[in-house]
């Protein structure tokens, strides 16, 4: 009762800040002085047609807040516009390229929490130990590695020196879709391992010193399964709570590694659009990160209370 | 005169109870310095001006002449990532000093006033939140054109919030400390204690915190030259280098860009070990 109250409250939370970032979204092209039409066709001939296009995709002889309102429905409706450099629906576009980025953000994520948490628990279960020290330096190396000097490093390694991967392009099928984003994925996920792995290490090391690890320890029961019972468990709410923070800046920083690998991503199309001017398609693609993040937070704050009963019993058990 | 609690620049100067090997500090220090030293006086230590052409050698492997070699237009590399320092180390250090003033001011009004002013601007942090720091630079070059201005505006305010939140915490934490009632009790008023005796005692924990930032931002504004949307062509930048001789990579020709790729690397690796270290010497981080 309590626990669907207070994801209920969550989830509001989540919609009034979707409704806010939304009138961000839309008001920021307001924050561009002069004429909005010229601002959305520049570098384009205003021809009669183009002017009475975006005029009326964006209802732009009408008062601000009715423009944000026919927007808004439209988004409601899945119409995102048309696209200035494509001449396309914004929605299709943007659909052509959605599954190569959702399988390389899929990916990259699943090597972050893997590899976070096995480093962070290395750390935990050795602290203060040299191989502690190591996993750490090592951590803040990794987190030291952009995406783009990933790619580079990584394409001329294995593409180019061992040719083990191609270096360009996402493939077709599954299997040669996984392989062709093998070191795109790894690009993509070097530098947010850190982040995992050091929120994995603390509540690993916080969980450690609990009574109620002392006192299983001392009834004999075996240290992997206090382990993984008693610590691991219990460690995977900030562990969730990161993870879900992260999945948005996958999906932004996929934009430098589809670069980077020539993929035809969404990531790629934003860059790309906001190379040409092509200002619906970047509206449409910063609220779709934006939705990104509200949806796995919204998801978070579903699993939590089922992960970790005591924060659906309320606040203040921890 | 003998005090217990050490001052702030003792406790920043003085060595750790040796819980990290000191010399990755003192490494770090050492290699930042001196890549701050060789921005500042680039024109003096890089041996070429970074945008002359040499017509002699494109791509030319290291030398006596070219220590790091030439990129595929004959212009010397190693004067290109002195030079290109500049724009890498700026843009950052912009970033941080901006996001940490206005996060502070934010901070200290929330944490102090409470009420509504506190629910209001915690919920627009919240919105801040849902958007990545690098796609609130992309966009401001949407909305304003390629370059350093509009990024570097955009991440000042998408790292606001962060540094708003800590200070809104060691502020509202402060504010229940008797020292504050004892002032209160004299008759100061809110606003004075606030700005004269708050804000000092909070302001050295979020500058620590706030040079952990530095890194990121360095590299987000270099992937953002990478992607062609920030520093723009001549100028030689790190990202930008690195995206100019992305081509020549898959030809085998590794330097022109794994050499502002190990800039990138170094810098960010030595900022993040001093900035923790920082942040632990200060206290109020997050003791691991």
């Amino acid at each position: 009762m309590t626990a669907a109250r207070r994801v209920a409250g969550k989830l509001g939370g989540l919609l009034l800040t979707l409704f806010l970032a939304s009138l961000l979204v839309f008001f920021s092209r307001f924050l561009v002085p002069g004429d909005p039409v010229s601002f959305l066709l520049r570098g384009r001939k205003p021809s009669a047609e183009a002017v009475a296009q975006v005029t009326a995709q964006y209802g732009l002889d009408l008062p601000p807040w009715e423009q944000y309102l026919r927007w808004v429905l439209g988004l409601l409706h899945g119409d995102l516009g048309r696209s200035l450099q494509y001449r396309q629906d914004v929605t299709e576009v943007i659909g052509d390229r959605l599954p190569v980025t959702l399988m390389l953000v899929t990916m990259a994520g699943t090597i972050v929490l893997v590899a976070g948490v096995v480093l962070g628990a290395v750390a935990a279960l050795n602290r203060g130990r040299a191989l502690d020290r190591f996993v750490l330096i090592g951590l803040t190396v990794l987190g030291a590695i952009p995406s783009f000097v990933g790619a580079i490093v990584l394409i001329a390694v294995f593409s180019v020196q061992l040719g083990w991967f191609p270096s360009f392009g996402s493939g077709e099928g599954f299997i040669d879709m996984v392989y062709h984003l093998t070191l795109p994925s790894i690009a993509l996920a070097l530098v947010f391992i850190v982040l995992v792995g050091k929120v994995t290490r603390s509540a690993m090391v916080d969980q450690l010193s609990r009574e109620h690890v002392e006192v299983s320890t001392s009834r004999g029961v075996r240290r992997s399964i206090v382990v993984r019972r008693h610590v691991l468990r219990n460690a995977l709410g900030p562990i969730l709570t990161v993870s879900g923070v992260l999945v948005a800046g996958l999906i932004v920083a996929s934009s430098i590694v589809e670069a980077a690998f020539g993929l035809s991503g969404i990531g790629s199309l934003l860059v790309q659009s906001v190379d040409r001017l092509d200002f619906p398609v970047v509206q449409a693609i910063v609220l779709f990160v934006v939705c990104a993040f509200v949806v796995m937070n919204a998801i978070v704050d579903v699993l939590e209370p089922w992960i970790d009963p005591r924060s659906a019993a309320g606040a203040g058990a921890r | 005169m003998t005090s217990s609690t050490p001052t702030l620049a003792m406790r920043v100067l003085r060595a750790p109870r040796g819980r990290r090997p000191r010399f990755l500090y003192l490494a770090s220090v050492v290699v930042l310095g001196a890549v701050v030293l060789a921005a500042i006086f680039a024109p003096f230590v890089a041996p070429y001006d970074p945008d002359a052409v040499d017509f002699t050698s494109f791509l030319a492997p290291p030398s006596a002449a070219h220590w790091l070699g030439t990129d595929s237009l004959g212009r010397d590399l190693l004067s290109r990532l002195i030079y290109g320092g500049r724009t890498a180390l700026i843009g950052p250090l912009l970033v941080v000093l901006f996001s940490t003033v206005l996060g502070i001011l934010l901070g200290l009004w929330a944490g102090w006033r409470g009420g509504w002013i506190d629910a209001a601007l915690s919920r627009i942090f919240d919105v801040l939140f849902a958007f990545p720091s690098l796609l609130i630079a992309i966009m401001a070059v949407a909305l304003f054109g390629k370059g350093l201005v509009a990024p570097v505006i955009a991440m000042s305010i998408a790292y606001a919030p962060f540094v708003a939140r800590l200070t809104r915490s060691l502020v509202m934490a402060e504010r229940s400390r008797p020292y504050v009632s004892a002032y209160r009790v004299q008759g100061f008023g809110g606003g004075w204690i606030a700005s004269r005796r708050v804000l000092p005692n909070v302001t050295p924990i979020v500058g620590a915190q706030s040079t952990l930032n530095f890194g990121y931002v360095l590299a987000e504004l270099a992937g953002l030259s990478f992607l062609g949307l920030g520093v723009q062509a001549p100028t030689a930048d790190w990202g930008a280098m690195i995206n100019e001789a992305q081509s020549g990579v898959a030809a085998g020709q590794f330097l022109p860009a794994i050499a502002p790729a190990v800039a990138v690397v170094l810098v960010v690796v030595c900022v993040n070990i001093i900035g923790e270290e920082l942040s632990d010497r200060i206290g109020g981080g997050n003791p691991s």
